[in-house]
């Protein structure tokens, strides 16, 4: 039943998604920009965490979910440490996801060669 | 603007919204709803794995599944397939944490005749960068706004 819901709200978030791309000329980054921010205000007012327990990775995997953990991490480490922790927290819930995109992004520009558009 | 010229911006506008019409907007859904909600579920079974097999915390599964979906991403991207399924599933291959990934590892890859550095190093954040900066630079508001209402 988990995967269901990770499809459904998953896919869901998608087509959203491309129906804002369809209608509108808005650019896929600006598209990226918009769901982590989205993601950040659903995350600060704790309502995101409700579709998270609904939909797992459907929640987490779509950008939005990463905007979720930016806001979780700031909130908890804003708890603990105050105003230091306000700044430290987004990126330490994140730090995962960014570090890997660095490294194999890194690596792939090593190790593959581009397929240039002639 | 004379009014030829504004004759021919408004049909010009009207053969815009023509083709605008054709769009294939349910087909487009069709296939970002498959895409999407394949790499989600996907991510699922990772979140499965990690709690139940791997038995990590709840942090770390989080973790452990943001760095293999990018990690495939990356892997997909170098080897020219994300490039296809984004063709077919449009935002719903970029929506995913994958489609960060992609957006990290295509100019990092484009851009490598340029050097590693002021190439590959300067151009991997084309949009992760705005996405960073957007993103990071609410959570701290979140984080400020939170001390300021607890």
């Amino acid at each position: 039943m988990d995967y269901i819901y990770a499809f459904l709200i998953g896919g869901l978030l998608c087509v959203i998604a491309q129906i804002l791309m369809d209608l509108t000329s808005i650019t896929p980054g600006k598209i990226l920009v918009l769901y982590v921010t989205v993601g950040v205000i659903l995350g600060g007012l704790g309502i995101y965490d409700k579709l998270v327990d609904f939909a797992g990775a459907g929640a987490t995997v779509p950008l939005t979910g990463f905007g979720n953990s930016l806001a979780k991490g700031a909130i908890k480490a804003a708890g603990e440490r105050g105003i230091i922790g306000a700044f430290t927290g987004g990126m330490t819930g994140t730090a995962a996801g960014v570090a890997a995109a660095i490294v194999f992004g890194y690596l792939a520009a090593i190790i593959f060669k581009p397929k240039t558009k002639k | 603007m004379n009014k030829k010229e504004l004759d021919e911006k408004q049909s010009y506008n009207e053969l815009v919204k023509q083709r605008m019409d054709k769009s294939p907007l349910l087909p487009d859904c069709v296939k970002a709803f498959i895409t999407g909600g394949t790499i989600c579920t996907i991510g699922e079974g990772l979140r499965k794995f990690g709690e139940h097999i791997l038995k990590l915390s709840e942090d770390d599964v989080a973790a452990f599944t943001a760095i293999v979906l990018v990690f495939f991403g990356a892997l997909l991207t170098g080897l020219g397939v994300y490039d296809k399924i984004y063709k077919f599933g449009g935002a719903g291959a970029a929506v995913p944490i994958t489609g960060f990934s992609n957006s990290v590892v295509a100019p990092a890859m484009e851009w490598r005749r340029e050097g590693l550095i002021m190439g590959t190093a300067a151009r991997m954040f084309t949009i992760a960068g705005p996405v960073l900066v957007y993103g990071v630079g609410s959570s701290v508001i979140v984080g400020l706004l939170y001390l300021a209402f607890n």
